[in-house]
């Protein structure tokens, strides 16, 4: 890896403008496709903008306490009546103003964070492996476990997203963080399995799969060393940017009073009750909205960057 | 399950007797490879076969160099895909050194890889793209451990980076860090690092440049002295196929045309098929090729789903008789020229053979 | 390219029939694609002209800048990343580059006409051959549907498919790869164009086939008094049916010939060592000849001749001078009309 860096770093100052001549002859590096992948990554600006977006959302949710002193769920009835933003004063208890029960909206936007992206990140790595595994067995194995796989990936899929959500969830009492996360990805495998699936039946008809066979390779090794890092590509693709659904379904499910419930604190459950108060005090479904959007923009920015780089069509 | 493991080791045990220079390493007697067509998705019922190689026999003499032509889709390509076991044959036998290596598995078709190698037709697509020269050629000491112990694989990989004429220092690179020609000499050196006897190349230079290609030949014919090999070598460019082959075998829709040394095929062909292909072979030599003696053919290869019934090659062929469609041709020396001494008494599978010299100017 | 005088490059009014200068001439053209790495210098002054009736055959290796010439003839380079930073590329002594992209337009597919390598992904999957035939009538004449579905018939006829009224309505996938380059060349005859370029039209086709493609375009050539750019590789496609050709290397063109001369007697150490090292059909050879070295990455040409590393004559003035594309004479002085060669040992190469 730090070989790679220095190599970027080299032809970022290679190639300041357009018009220079082709950098001097420099001694060639090893340069994977990772890395190659990293160095145009670093300068696509969407890259940097949802990066930069995913670092502040994630320290928020790792140190909530960082960004405000106020609790969320201390509410003070008082404050509801002058719950009015007060924009000015950046960062400070009320400057988001107050919600229905006087909590503060912001320290509600930050701890609130925490839920969201907990859960999309959880519903992503439990979805891209348990879809992982199930694309990788069918593609490389085809035959009638492919046609087994895919027709029960079918069945999941056919059942609409948010509406099977629900139905898990109504088989739960207590909605803890766990309980939405499998009830979103109950489902949200199947996506990852066929994308997954695509790949490797691409790969799988590669020629150097051919020739690690031809070598006397056994099973695993061809999955792990030569399909898998080949087919990856497209499910990071598509995870990064699913992840930002997740939130969002969380979002939609809190909000419906389906997924998370009063103490924990959630975007969802604040736009819900936003709404209720949406002719007195907008800004209590404003700034949650903002929130999520911003989220969910983010990792779709970023989904779409890593495609740009992956891509080895622009390659 | 003891005793079968016990059978593979006196397979592998089998294996490791060298083979005198000149006697059979490879025969191939009646080999098939049948791709059903199906229809229907779930209750599956095969509705006919793609006969992609349809009873293919030949010897491999050990040190010689085979060379195996035909237009796409004859089946060549399917052939270096038996003969490595990356496909199973529906029907037929290959017996390496005595032994039929199409129903191996486990250790003793391991034991039959370190021996048998591939060299693939496109150097692009026959490397990992993410693994470096190093992890491609190493991963062979990996897969069989006891050919290399493990301080030495480093060095191993990169003396055999030397020997395809790369840079050991390269050890580190990625395959995209390499032009064509450099992959197609990695590819040979994954093909080498096993010290295999028989190497079967597919087209492993029709996807190089042409300067380059020469440079490749040149490396493989070196290597073949060197190491002692055998190849089978698949190729559609005539030229070179008789530039580095001893003998030539001419393919058309799954079956061999003619085989011979490549003398008997290329200045004494007898099969019709082997003369128009020949006689369309674009020659770099406008003076010559205005004098050749060309064969323009009609029509495309029949698919081989429905070939045609007797001679295959009877659609295309000029000569075509009744007798062509009901009666197949056997691939043997043909009658008027048995027991005569004259190149043109050779293995050809047509009914009305004769000699015809398209190659030269007349 | 001497014949031209400084009247021909004026753009000449639209219907420029009386021009007499070549029918399509290129003119130090230069193109440079914008990467990663850094620039690649693809094309780097290429001149080559081609008169009605005349077969150019662009022979070069990749990266050797031929099929990018082409796709800068017709206008289809990618840009960006593609990047013509100067050069000429005359029309009937019309400057394409300088057009409007209206006008030129309506010489793409009109009056040049392009055969590519690919013929299954160069043709439209979902719509029958007939229809995509006809479509050069409906859109660029306004032809009925059905007189557009007569003219297809007639055009695959022309280029001798099989049956063609019955096959008219197949689709692609249901030809063969040589029926698939015939419907090509079909298609970009439809116009009745003045030039066609061909850009490796027999790569992918097996030899029996690669002649019938081959004889039939020429046929159609003389037939139709068109002029050809052949792009290829292949040393044999070229001896068949060029009248004179330009080898590329590295971005340039080292030498151009007539036909028969190339063969006969090189004037570049690149084509003598390309022609050495193709193995005889008609003779069972020793050792190959093989240039040493690789081609060259065109992020980093080499300085002064570009084959220079891989030159067996190439001395330190070879390192330095890019040496010039210069009329090659014989031993006596005598002209060799046609005949020019970018080395500085061109004599030595020719005649030595």
């Amino acid at each position: 890896m730090p070989d790679v860096t220095k190599t970027a770093d080299a032809a970022v100052v290679a190639t300041p403008s357009v018009d220079a001549p082709a950098p001097q002859a420099k001694p060639e590096k090893p340069r994977s496709l990772w890395g190659d992948a990293w160095r145009d990554l670093r300068r696509n600006p969407y890259f940097i903008v949802s990066s930069v977006l995913i670092f502040f959302l994630l320290l928020i949710a790792a140190f909530p306490g960082m960004f405000t002193s106020a609790s969320p769920t201390a509410g003070d009835l008082v404050k509801h009546y002058i719950g009015k933003p007060e924009l000015s004063k950046i960062g400070s208890e009320g400057w988001l103003g107050y919600d229905i029960q006087g909590r503060s909206v912001y320290a509600r936007l930050i701890y609130g964070t925490r839920a969201s992206i907990i859960v999309g990140i959880c519903v992503t790595a439990i979805v891209t492996v348990l879809g992982g595994i199930v694309g990788m067995i069918a593609g490389y194995f085809g035959g009638w476990v492919d046609a087994l796989l895919s027709r029960i990936t079918d069945i999941f899929f056919g059942i609409p997203f948010l509406l099977g959500a629900m139905v898990v969830l109504q088989a739960f009492t207590e909605r803890t963080v766990m309980v939405v996360v499998f009830a979103l990805a109950f489902l949200g495998w199947t996506q990852m399995a066929r994308v997954m699936r695509g790949a490797v039946i691409t790969v799988k008809q590669a020629d150097y799969v051919h020739a690690a066979k031809a070598l006397g390779a056994g099973t695993t090794r061809i999955l792990f060393r030569h399909i898998l890092p080949n087919a990856m590509a497209p499910v990071i693709v598509v995870a990064t940017i699913a992840l930002g659904g997740y939130i969002s379904a969380e979002a939609t499910l809190s909000y419906l009073g389906l997924g998370f419930a009063a103490p924990t604190v959630s975007w969802g459950l604040d736009i819900s009750a936003g709404v209720q108060a949406i002719r007195t005090s907008q800004h209590i479904l404003l700034y949650p909205s903002i929130m999520l959007s911003l989220t969910v923009l983010a990792f779709i920015m970023l989904g779409e960057a890593v495609r740009n780089a992956l891509d080895p069509k622009l390659r | 399950m003891a005793d079968l493991s016990k059978n593979d080791e006196a397979v592998a045990a089998a294996l490791d007797v060298p083979v005198q220079r000149g006697e059979p390493i490879l025969q191939v007697r009646n080999l098939q490879k049948h791709f059903p067509l199906t229809q229907g998705i779930l209750f599956k019922k095969q509705v006919g076969a793609v006969k992609a190689v349809d009873g293919v026999s030949f010897d491999l003499y050990q040190g010689e160099t085979l060379g195996i032509v035909g237009e796409s889709g004859c089946g060549k390509s399917t052939v270096a895909k038996l003969l490595m076991n990356l496909e199973r044959a529906t029907a037929g036998e290959v017996f390496y050194k005595g032994q039929d290596i199409t129903k191996l598995s486990g250790r003793a078709l391991k034991a039959v890889r370190r021996n048998i190698q591939m060299v693939f037709q496109d150097p692009y697509t026959s490397l990992n793209p993410r693994m470096t020269v190093g992890d491609i050629i190493g991963e062979t000491f990996d897969i069989h451990p006891e050919v290399a112990p493990k301080g030495e694989r480093r060095r191993k990989v990169q003396e055999l980076l030397d020997v395809v004429g790369l840079n050991p220092e390269y050890i580190n690179r990625y395959p995209h860090q390499f032009s064509g020609g450099q992959r197609q000499r990695i590819g040979i050196a994954r093909g080498l690092a096993l010290n295999p006897e028989i190497i079967i190349c597919d087209e492993p230079v029709s996807a190089l440049d042409v300067s380059v290609q020469a440079q490749v030949i040149n490396l493989m014919e070196k290597l073949q002295d060197e190491f002692n090999l055998s190849y089978i070598f698949i190729a559609h460019d005539l030229s070179i196929v008789r530039h580095i082959s001893d003998r030539v075998g001419v393919m058309y829709l799954g079956k061999l045309a003619e085989i011979g040394t490549d003398s008997e095929i290329y200045d004494h062909p007898t099969h019709p098929y082997t003369q128009a292909l020949l006689s369309a072979v674009p020659v770099p030599d406008p003076q010559a090729r205005a004098n050749r003696d060309r064969i323009i053919l009609t029509g495309d290869v029949p698919s081989p789903a429905n070939p045609p019934s007797g001679c295959r090659f009877r659609t295309r062929c000029w000569k075509a008789q009744e007798k062509c469609s009901t009666e197949m041709p056997v691939l043997a020396i043909p009658e008027r020229f048995r027991g005569q001494d004259t190149l043109a008494a050779h293995e050809s599978a047509c009914h009305f053979a004769e000699e015809r010299d398209v190659v030269h100017a007349s | 390219m001497s014949t031209i005088d400084k009247t021909a490059s004026v753009p000449a009014p639209r219907a420029s029939g009386e021009h007499n200068g070549p029918l399509l001439e290129v003119k130090d053209l230069h193109v440079e694609f914008h990467t990663r790495d850094g620039v690649a210098k693809a094309v780097n002054g290429v001149n080559y002209s081609v008169d009605a009736g005349e077969t150019l055959a662009v022979l070069g290796e990749s990266g050797s800048g031929k099929s990018v010439t082409a796709q800068a003839i017709m206008g289809i380079l990618d840009m960006p990343p593609g990047k013509i930073p100067q050069g000429e590329i005359l029309f009937r002594g019309e400057d394409m580059l300088k057009m409007a992209d209206e006008d030129r337009r309506k010489i793409r597919g009109r009056k040049i006409a392009m055969i590519f390598q690919d013929a299954l992904s160069s043709l439209n999957p979902v719509l029958t051959v007939g229809y995509q035939l006809g479509e050069m009538f409906r859109v660029h004449q306004g032809m009925s549907k059905k007189d557009a579905q007569r003219k297809a018939i007639e055009l695959m006829d022309k280029v001798k498919i099989p049956a063609a009224k019955a096959r008219v309505s197949d689709y692609p996938h249901q030809f063969s790869g040589g029926m698939r380059q015939r419907i090509m060349i079909a298609m970009a005859l439809a116009l009745e164009p003045d030039l066609i370029i061909a850009d490796e039209p027999t790569t992918a086709l097996d030899v029996t086939v690669q002649a019938q493609v081959m004889d039939l375009l020429a046929e159609l050539q003389r037939e139709y008094n068109m002029g050809l750019i052949l792009i290829t590789h292949d040393l044999g496609v070229v001896a068949d049916v060029a009248d004179k050709i330009a080898v590329m290397y590295a971005g340039r063109i080292v030498e151009q010939a007539p036909v028969h001369e190339l063969y006969a007697r090189p004037a570049h150490p690149y084509t003598r060592g390309l022609l050495d090292s193709i193995p005889r059909l008609d003779q069972k050879g020793q050792e190959l000849y093989a240039i040493k070295g690789l081609p060259p990455n065109l992020l980093k040409v080499p300085s002064g001749c570009a084959f220079n590393p891989r030159c067996p004559k190439a001395t330190d003035l070879c390192r330095t001078e890019i040496p010039a594309l210069v009329p090659v004479t014989e031993q006596d002085g005598a002209d060799l009309p046609g005949r020019k060669s970018a080395c500085h040992f061109w004599k030595e190469t020719i005649h030595g």
